[in-house]
């Protein structure tokens, strides 16, 4: 592990250890930070503690731009939800908001600083062509238009692709389960429907159950291919754990989802790494972590590697080939070979092209 | 404090291969790049400013070459800040626009710190005139020739307004001028320096017009603002200001902006400050003569 990921980690876990920070030392913390998309989080941490003040002047402004961003971010979301809701609120059918947006919307504690990409929704499958055609209504329009990315979505995906409002640009993903249909591990999505949770004044949407909402975190995470924002979803699931664990039966409950929901694997790594990276408080006996011994040193170093990645000055072969591999690990979990080769070779050709052009 | 003029060619190519610190009013720039005309672009435009001097720098960037044919053949240069490239790879020759275009980009969308309003600004006497930009409407040919008639330069594409005070700062980096606004400004004044030509770039010709030392000597100087201009040239008009109400300005200069969405109430009272101190005029010319004048009488 470098220096500067050590850094990081360190502010997250202990936000009054950065006021001993060199100037130096904060250089590389800023950016680190950004690249992770942590810099609004550590800000914010840095107000609570009313330790501004004591900043190098050039981190204490680039902290300050970075709560405005935290800001904006909130009200963005707020906004986008309420209008999906206004498109499908009519429909007589659970709307499950995922991730980012459902911790803004149920005031949980990853919303505090997160950056946000797209919105994302989970709602029954048989509900999902009357969905799409509501929002096609309400201004979103379907992206990836060519006939193997729509057959690829729709056969094998657990979401349509993606929605681009034709105004406000933002991205809506619409799921029907929390993974592909074609990945090894199978949870059921009327599974998660049944232990949904409202969201306070707003008539048919809902958040995933507490234990759900580890699962999914964890599952997403560790299905990821792409690295980038790998720190900030650990962040996410640290925040989570630490806040529904200060229910004493939580850790159990939470085991004996994921052994329902097919999705032990991942809640192991979850649990695993975030204590290891994040000081995560699990107690040793009720951990449920068995990750696999053999496997356990390597695909151990490589997630950290991956965990890592978002650094500025990642660019040593080692760790790009790391990463290549943690991609293709993550394609070789969420389907089996016999679509995965023709699907990576499909997606080589269509790149070389578009560098073409 | 070291300056770039202090550096000789060698010191300054080996500290552009490392990193070299350049300090633009209130943001340090942390500059790697091994191209010839990002050297050149330097030597010749920034050799009046300092080299940074603090541990914590704003920005990291670098303009290098990519690792494939392009790096040979028919090279090619990325900016890139930090993991990001915003733009797709230019031609080689075009790194010093690059580098300008790059540092645009970065405080557009990370200086939070500051309301970004898309604006050229100068003072003279001790008030700012800010001119925001309406494409095409000749802000920048207008920008360059007041630089060059006793006006201070604080910049020429992006307004800081202090979020605090109200204030404007000064960047006081090169102004950049396109096609025949680089030749108009050329036959203005004998004392235009100008780095190298980028020919064919998206924008057509771009050059650089190289700020005056007294510029340079002022960029912590921030200064308030007296007067907003939008200035739109057209052949052979008279030079004719008309008043132009503040609360139109107020929504110009909100959809001008670069970060008023992200600044929420913040963003929302200091362009209000700032807009409520300031004249507001629109500005027709056909003339850059007529222009300086009716722009002498405004500041007298």
């Amino acid at each position: 592990m470098n220096t500067a990921f050590q850094r990081l980690l360190t502010s997250l876990r202990q936000p009054e250890s950065m006021l001993g920070l060199s100037e130096s030392e904060w250089d590389a913390l800023l950016r680190h930070s950004r690249s992770a998309g942590l810099l609004s989080r550590l800000a914010l941490d840095m107000q609570a503690s009313q330790g501004e003040d004591n900043l190098p002047d050039r981190v204490r402004r680039h902290m300050r731009g970075a709560t405005y961003i935290a800001e904006r971010q909130i009200r963005a979301v707020r906004w986008e939800v309420h209008k999906v809701h206004q498109a499908l609120e009519h429909m007589d059918m659970p709307i499950v908001l995922l991730k980012g947006a459902a911790y803004v919307m149920a005031d949980l504690p990853p919303a505090r600083g997160r950056l946000f990409g797209d919105i994302d929704l989970l709602v029954p499958r048989e509900h999902l062509d009357d969905v799409e055609m509501q929002l096609i209504t309400n201004g979103w329009h379907g992206t990836h238009r060519d006939a193997y990315d729509q057959c690829y979505y729709r056969e094998w995906m657990h979401e349509i692709p993606p929605m681009t409002h034709i105004t406000r640009g933002s991205t809506l993903d619409v799921h029907h389960n929390i993974l592909p249909l074609t990945a090894r591990l199978k949870p059921q999505a009327k599974d998660l429907f049944t232990s949904i949770v409202p969201i306070p004044s707003y008539r048919n949407l809902y958040r995933l159950g507490n234990a759900d909402l580890v699962l999914h975190s964890a599952t997403h995470l560790f299905h990821e291919g792409e690295w980038g924002h790998g720190l900030r979803d650990l962040v996410d699931l640290d925040a989570l754990l630490r806040h529904f664990g200060t229910d004493s039966g939580f850790l159990e409950t939470l085991a004996a989802r994921a052994d329902t929901m097919d999705l032990r694997i991942p809640l192991n790594y979850a649990l695993h790494f975030s204590q290891t990276l994040l000081g995560t408080p699990i107690g040793d006996d009720k951990t449920p972590a068995r990750v696999p011994r053999l496997a356990h040193s390597l695909i151990h170093h490589m997630f950290i590697q991956g965990f890592a990645s978002a650094h500025p000055d990642m660019s040593a072969p080692v760790a790009r080939l790391v990463l290549l591999l943690l991609y293709i690990r993550s394609h070789w979990l969420r389907m089996p070979l016999h679509h995965l080769l023709p699907h990576l070779f499909h997606k080589t050709l269509a790149r070389s092209k578009t560098e073409k052009e | 404090m070291m300056h770039i003029r202090d550096l000789s060619d060698l010191e300054l190519a080996d500290r552009l291969a490392q990193g070299l610190d350049l300090q633009t009013g209130p943001f340090i720039f942390h500059i790697q790049s091994r191209e010839r005309s990002v050297y050149s672009g330097l030597r010749r435009l920034y050799a009046d400013f300092p080299v940074g001097e603090e541990a914590v720098r704003d920005f990291h960037v670098r303009v290098h070459r990519p690792a494939n044919l392009r790096r040979w053949y028919h090279p090619q240069v990325i900016f890139e800040h930090d993991l990001v490239s915003p733009f797709k790879p230019l031609p080689a020759n075009h790194a010093f626009a690059a580098l300008e275009w790059g540092m645009n980009w970065c405080i557009a969308g990370y200086a939070h710190h500051y309301l970004t309003l898309h604006a050229a600004v100068l003072e003279r006497n001790g008030r700012a005139v800010m001119l925001p930009g309406e494409p095409g409407a000749g802000k920048s040919t207008l920008t360059a020739a007041l630089s060059l008639s006793g006006w201070r330069l604080l910049t020429d594409e992006t307004a800081l307004v202090d979020l605090d005070t109200g204030v404007l700062w000064p960047m006081a980096r090169p102004v950049n001028l396109k096609n025949s606004s680089i030749d108009i400004i050329q036959a203005f004044s004998r004392e235009a320096v100008f780095g190298d030509k980028a020919f064919d770039t998206h924008k057509g010709t771009v050059a650089h017009l190289k700020p005056s030392t007294e510029t340079v000597l002022r960029m912590n100087e921030p200064c308030r603002i007296g007067w907003v201009v939008f200035p739109r040239w057209q052949a052979d008009s008279p030079a004719r200001l008309t008043r132009r109400p503040r609360a139109d300005t107020f929504v110009f200069a909100a959809e001008n902006s670069f970060n008023y969405s992200v600044m929420g109430e913040t963003g929302f009272r200091a362009l209000e400050g700032l807009i409520r101190e300031a004249e507001c005029f629109d500005f027709r010319y056909g003339r850059l003569e007529d222009a300086l004048a009716t722009f002498e009488r405004l500041s007298a």
